[in-house]
Formats: C-alpha cells, structure tokens, sequence
C-alpha cells in the first residue's frame, strides 16, 4: 500500500502511544522482548486491544480481549471503518490530503453494521463498537500483528483492511503511531531488503525495472533475469508440475516447516538435484543429494541482520566453526568458482559496501556506523542522515513528498478456504510456545523447564462432549492425515477451536493435518485455519502406520 | 501539515560534588552526579535498567542541609546541593554496611562488592562466626538456573527485573520478615511449578552469583570457569525478528553465557528463554 515492505514504527513508540491493537499476535511469547516495550507502554497508561481466537497469555495483558472467530478479521477491520466513520472520528484531513479511495471505501464498509460484524466474527458489537472509538479517538495508535494476519489465504486483504485504517485516523507517518509486522525469524525483514523476494532486487527495487535492473547489470557486468521468480509456495506447485526440478535451500527446512508435509515432503524427494546448505542436518537434509555444512551465521561469523523496527545490526564471529564448515559467503563463492566465476574472497563488510552502492535506504550505513550507534533504521540514504525511527512521514508534508495520495482498499470478508464439516468439526489452529522456535532445529539444543511439547489445547466443553480427559493420547485427523497427540485441556481456548504447536515434529507431525492452501500474492499458506476432528484412541484403533 | 517532534526538555541542575561543580539534567539522580564527575560510588541494589528500590544503603551520601544520610541512587539532584561522598561519616556507614552484609553472607563471587570491602576496609571477622542458615543446600530443580541461598544479599533486583521493571511475571517476591526474608517462589514451590518463565532476567541482574546459570554453576564446581580469560562478542540473537543483542562469553572457543548490554535500545539488558538459553545448538555434541 505505501511501497517499501517494514514496520512503520520504531519500539519506543509503543512505549508512548495511546492505543494499542494487538491483533493476531501472541507477542507476549512470540516476541517477548518486544512485549517489554508494549508493558512499558501500558505502565504509562495506553489502552491495548487483543483480537485473537484464543485467550493468549498476551491477551491477559489487555484491556479487552475480542474473541474472533478464525479467519474473519477483514469483517472485523471493516466494521471497525464503518463504526469510525459512522461515529465522525475520521481524520477528514489527512484523508483529504494523503488518501484516495475514501468515498468508495465509505460505500463499501457500509454493510459491515456491528449487528452483521458480531455474527460473523463472533465478536460482541459492544466491543467491536469500545475498540473503533479508543482507536479512532487516541491521539497515537498502533496496530501491532503477525501470522494470525498473514498465515491465511487471504493475507493481503487482511493486512490492507488494517492499513484502511490507519488511513481513516491519520494513524500513521508520525511518531507514536503506525503499523507494525512483527517478524518472526531474526532477519526475514533482512532477507527481503536484500532482495530474498521473488520480484525484488535488494532495497525493494523491481525486478521488471528496467533503470533498477540496469545499475545492478553494470556493477555485476551481468544480465539480469527480469522475470519475477517464485514464492516458496509455487515453487512447491512448480515441482508438482515437473517444472521445478532442482533445488538450492540455504538455511530453511521445508521438509518440517511446509502444511500439508507428506505431499511437500514427496515433492523434496521427486527432485532431481536437492543441495542443502545448513548448521545441521536436518530433515531437508537427509532429502539431499549434496549437502553444504555450514556456519552459525550469529556466531561463527560476520554480518548483518535487520530487525522489525528496519534496525540493521551487526552479528559477529565469537566462536570458530567445527569441523569443514564454511561461511555462506565462502560457500556461495565457492560454487560460483566450480561453475567458471571467481568472485575472489570477499568480506562481509566488502559485500556490504556493494549493497550500499545498490542501494539507496541502506547507502549511509557504513560498517563503521553500525558499529557505532548501536545499529541504524532504513532507510538512511547518506552519511550525515540519522535513519529513520518511523515510516511514510511524506503523508504528512505538504506535497506528499512528490507521491500520490494512499489509496483505500476495498476488501470482503472471505472465510478459511477449509469449512468445518460434520466428519471435520473442530477448527485448528497453530502457533507458537514461549520456550520454542518452529521446528526445534534451534530449540530443540536446550532442556526448558517449561516446555510442554506439541499438545493439542482443548476446551474443557468439547472434551467431555467427545469423553476425553486432560492429557490424553488420542486420535487428531483432518482430511490429509491424522496424528496422535496429548489433550490439554485450555479454559483460555472457545468452544470449537483448538490449537497446537509445530515444535518437535520428531513426536508430533502437525503440518501432516494443516492445509497448504495460500494467498497467491503473498505464498503464505493457511497454518491458521485446518478443519480435524478428534478420536478417543481406543475408537480409532491407533494409527496403523 | 506538521508533527510535533516530542524533545525532552533540557532544563540543568548544578550541584556540588566533594567541592566540585556539577551539572546534571533535571530528574537525574545524584548518583548520576557522581558518575558524571568520575566518583566512583558503590552499590549493590541499584542498576541502569531497574527502579531504585533503596534496600541496601550502600551508596549513601551526606548531604549538607539533611539530616540523615541519602541513598545517592535514588535521590534527585536539586538545585545547589551541596554533597560529601567521602566524609567520616559516609566511609563509616559504607563500610559498616559492607560488613553487615559480608558477615552474614557468601559474598566469593560477588565481584562488584569484593574490592569495595578492601575499600573501605570492611571486616566481617567482627561479628563472629557465620550465623545460623548459612550452609544451605544449593537449589537445583532444572538445567538452566541454581538457587544459592548463602550468597543472597536480598537487593531486590530479581524480584524488580521479574516484576514491573521488566518482565512482569511476578513469580518471586520476598517472603517472611527479619532473619526469615528470603527471596521465594509462591508458596515456595519449586521454580518449574512456579509462574517463572526462564527468561533468566533475575539471573542477569543478581550482583552475588545467588542465582546463577547452571551451566556457570557445573562449571564453578569442575574449577573449570575462567572469567578472567573470558572474551565477550555482540551479536544479535538467531531466534524472533525483534533483534535483541547478545553477548556471548566465550571460553575456550565455546559460548559459555549469555548476556545483553544493559544500554541496548531494544533489550534494555532483559532477554527471553530463548536468548538467554537457545544458544546451546551451536555447540552440540553434534557439531563439535
């Protein structure tokens, strides 16, 4: 919606901002230190929203949790719109000035009354009424999400039904209020400001870009492809069509980490040439053909990662690699020199210098800088510029920075892809725990005491209503597969959801019951809404696998 | 249309220092004085990134006008105070203060306080023999933290750092009065059945080593940890995208703590489990 993809606001603002909406984030364990920012904030009196189908242990922290049903935010964020401008708490200025769309985004929402909304999002209309008028009234406030925003088939919709708005009050582009993805993985903003996307060369600049192209080609001295390239997800599709046949994976682990596993994992092995470059061997791995060892990137070597306030940081080497194991950079190089290009050995920070000729948000950040002031925020395009704490404070400036105004979306409420059925009743829905990390590559190396394992969390009503009791081992199916799992019972959980984790798929293959189906502009699968059922063991008669 | 840049106001306090002129920001403590002149100033209770809670009198000073002695930590600097860090009376009280806490306590690993004792020249041989509850059984109910009784100081930084100044879980407090104060989990529960999540924040403020990693403590007990050859690298942490720094203390090319910069704009010091923990994959036995 505004161009450049990173979270507006820096940490500090949520420690001054008035109104909190904590929406499809469980951040209190998904991002504990960044929740210390959050409670900082509400020790100085900012009023916080959850929105999330489970009671979290973040949500404990709020003023109101608002129960929604799984997959029906855009309803939600609609009827929000609808209520705010109903009850004239728009920001007529800002939306004179910096927005476009408006009319049309009014007429569209309009169906969205708190009556309609509350039936299909199982939200009171009381409460979906409190939350519009704290946020359209608040002189700051944020929206704070993760995957429970972008884990569904329609991710995007959901993502610009929040930025709507932001739009409608101003709240964005100025200090204490914004927009903020949480990023899950420790340099996935990273990873997609270097060019880690599909369509993107590094610094957001387009691939289908002939001038960005061209300062790349001339620096390389090398064409450049100018057809996008695939999201994991299509790639997946493109091996299912025989198209994909040879697979490079730097530091990923699909063959634990895709839904609908048992069919990823069939593609993995259906491949020509499978390499793998990881710190362990790990699923994927043992899937490969060739097998890169590789170093600890945050401790065995030198670099960058970027966090979810845009702030590059320096990660440096405290430890030697074991073993034949080699830095990325060493290894990439490496194989560009088997296949006939000698790159020579460059440094991390030789690497960085290039990127900054590249690329205009990261140009003033030199190694030095980094090093000195803690870090720096994209974008910072010179020397003698700070970086930047917020985001889209052109929407703000007279001449709008020389840009077009921000356009409105109009976006429908649009369910899970999988409905419950009579044979499939109980919606899942998956996430992480405190004390671990996706598939426990990582995780998995330390004995937490708190660590629970992959339980499948019930409510205390749909367990006496199948005869199930706490912890038992039982029967969990959904129209891919089943798996036994442990039922903890979970007061915090509604009536017909249920929710695990995906940490330790040695004892409990979770992405064997998810769905792959995905949001084809993002490639995110749909982790957050299957349809399963549970079965008492002794009924089932046991896997028979 | 403008946006009001929010500054904070930059209004100065000049105070007077062992007779030299200071100038600290309005709302700084006289603690932060004293920092700014370079006079080094003991305490034990107080840290950066933890509210003052004045429990253990150590960083005293005299100030004229002031009947009693302040606690420098917590005490705003105003206007034309004049402050004696060094007088009888302060050495006197430090001193005696040390001594308390030295008679009753193992203070062997409490590197902070050792070289204020031979400061001040504090002599815990005074008051005798250790007194009754030292000799307590080291507390050890999982892999990652050690509870040491006989090194608590009782300065209160855990029971801040899991509460309201940082990680607001509240799983510890002081329980019981007197000589029976002592630092408990609810109804002294064991720490895996308690509301603690292992974030390790009260081991990264605890000036004494009374709660310690497990992983410093079995090495304490091999004789095998070696500080002072310890090398300490920053970093940033492998796990969620909030970036928090690390520090990772190294000895003999093996990560063996971790840390995070009290000063860091994200961290504030404070860490999760898995920062303050999930490094150990680097190092397995599978990988070294």
């Amino acid at each position: 919606m505004f161009g450049a993809g990173g979270g507006t606001s820096s940490y500090k603002e949520v420690e001054e901002t008035d109104v909190i909406l904590l929406w499809g984030s469980n951040a209190r364990e998904a991002h504990p230190i960044y929740f210390h920012h959050v409670l900082k904030g509400l020790e100085k009196g900012a009023k916080m929203y959850c929105v999330d189908p489970r009671r979290t242990s973040s949500a404990k922290f709020a003023d109101m949790w608002l129960g929604i049903n799984v997959g029906s935010d855009v309803a939600l964020a609609n009827a929000i719109g609808r209520e705010i401008i109903a009850s004239g708490l728009t920001n007529d200025d800002f939306i004179a000035h910096s927005t476009e769309g408006f009319e049309d985004y009014k007429a569209h929402v309009e169906n969205y009354t708190l009556e309609a909304t509350e039936l299909l999002t199982g939200v009171p209309a009381s409460a979906i009424k409190e939350m519009a008028h704290a946020y359209g009234s608040a002189e700051t406030a944020q929206i704070l999400w993760t995957l429970g925003i972008t884990e569904h088939h329609n991710a995007v919709d959901n993502v610009v039904a929040l930025c709507n708005l932001a739009l409608l009050t101003g709240h964005v582009g100025r200090w204490g209020s914004g927009l903020v993805p949480l990023r899950g993985q420790n340099n996935v903003q990273g990873g997609g400001d270097m060019g880690a996307l599909p369509n993107k060369l590094a610094g957001f600049q387009d691939v289908v870009d002939d001038e960005a192209r061209a300062k790349f080609e001339a620096l390389w001295g090398h064409e450049i492809n100018p057809t996008p390239g695939l999201h994991l997800t299509h790639m997946f599709e493109a091996m299912d069509r025989g198209e994909l046949t040879a697979v490079y994976v730097i530091g990923e682990n699909p063959a634990d980490s895709e839904a609908d596993i048992e069919h990823a994992r069939k593609l993995l092995r259906g491949l020509d040439c499978l390499v793998v470059q990881d710190i362990f061997m790990t699923r994927t791995a043992e899937l490969a053909d060739v097998v890169f060892p590789a170093s600890v990137a945050w401790a065995e070597s030198d670099g960058t990662v970027t966090s979810s306030e845009r702030r590059v940081q320096r990660v440096r080497k405290a430890v030697n690699a074991p073993g034949e194991a080699k830095d990325d950079i060493e290894i990439i190089g490496e194989l560009a020199r088997r296949m006939g290009v000698d790159w020579g050995n460059p440094t991390s920070e030789d690497l960085w210098d290039e990127l900054r000729s590249l690329s205009p948000l990261h140009a003033g950040m030199s190694w030095r800088r980094l090093e000195d002031e803690g870090g720096l925020q994209w974008p910072c395009p010179s020397m003698d510029h700070p970086g930047s704490p917020f985001l889209h404070g052109w929407l703000w400036e007279d001449d709008l920075g020389g840009r077009g105004p921000a356009p409105f979306s109009c976006v429908d409420d649009d369910p899970p892809i999988e409905q419950l059925t009579d044979e499939f009743p109980l919606r899942l829905t998956t996430g992480r725990a405190l004390d671990s990390y996706n598939t426990g590559v990582q995780s998995g190396g330390f004995n937490s005491p708190i660590r629970y394992g992959d339980e499948l969390d019930l409510n205390p009503t749909d367990a006496a209503g199948l005869g199930i009791e706490n912890g038992e081992r039982v029967l969990v199916s959904s129209p891919r597969g089943s798996v036994e799992m442990n039922i903890r019972l979970q007061p915090d959980i509604p009536v017909g959801l249920s929710f695990t984790t995906f940490h330790f798929p040695e004892l409990v293959d979770t992405n064997v019951l998810t769905t792959d189906q995905y949001d084809p502009r993002s490639g995110t699968a749909e982790f957050k809404a299957a349809s399963i059922r549970v079965d008492k063991l002794a009924a089932s008669g046991g896997l028979n696998a | 249309m403008t946006v009001a840049d929010k500054t904070v106001s930059g209004t100065k306090v000049s105070i007077t220092i062992d007779g030299q002129p200071v100038e600290v920001d309005q709302g700084q403590t006289i603690l932060d004085g004293c920092r700014s002149a370079g006079v080094d100033t003991p305490t034990i209770c107080y840290a950066d990134n933890l509210t003052p809670v004045n429990v253990c009198r150590v960083c005293v000073v005299e100030v004229d006008g002031n009947r009693t002695l302040v606690p420098s930590c917590s005490r705003p600097a105003e206007e034309g105070m004049v402050v004696h860090t060094d007088s009888d009376r302060v050495r006197h009280s430090r001193k005696m203060v040390l001594e308390f806490l030295g008679s009753g306590v193992d203070l062997s690993q409490a590197t902070e306080i050792g070289p204020w004792m031979d400061h001040y020249g504090a002599d815990t041989a005074r008051y005798g023999e250790s007194p009754e509850g030292m000799n307590e059984t080291v507390k050890i109910q999982d892999d990652l933290y050690i509870r040491d009784y006989d090194k608590c100081v009782l300065c209160y930084k855990c029971v801040e750092a899991c509460g309201d100044d940082a990680q607001h879980t509240f799983a510890i407090a002081v329980a019981g009065r007197g000589f029976d104060a002592r630092i408990s989990t609810e109804f002294d529960v064991e720490l895996p059945e308690s509301a603690c999540v292992y974030c390790g924040n009260c081991i990264g403020v605890c000036p004494t080593g009374a709660l310690q990693f497990k992983s410093e403590f079995d090495m304490r007990e091999a004789a095998n940890w070696r500080p002072e050859e310890h090398t300490v690298t920053t970093t940033v942490c492998s796990y969620c995208g909030v970036g928090c720094n690390l520090e990772l203390h190294v000895q003999d090319d093996t990560i063996v703590k971790v840390t995070s910069p009290a000063d860091h704009s994200v961290t504030s010091g404070h860490l999760c489990v898995k920062g303050r923990f999930g490094w150990q994959y680097v190092q397995p036995p599978t990988r070294r």
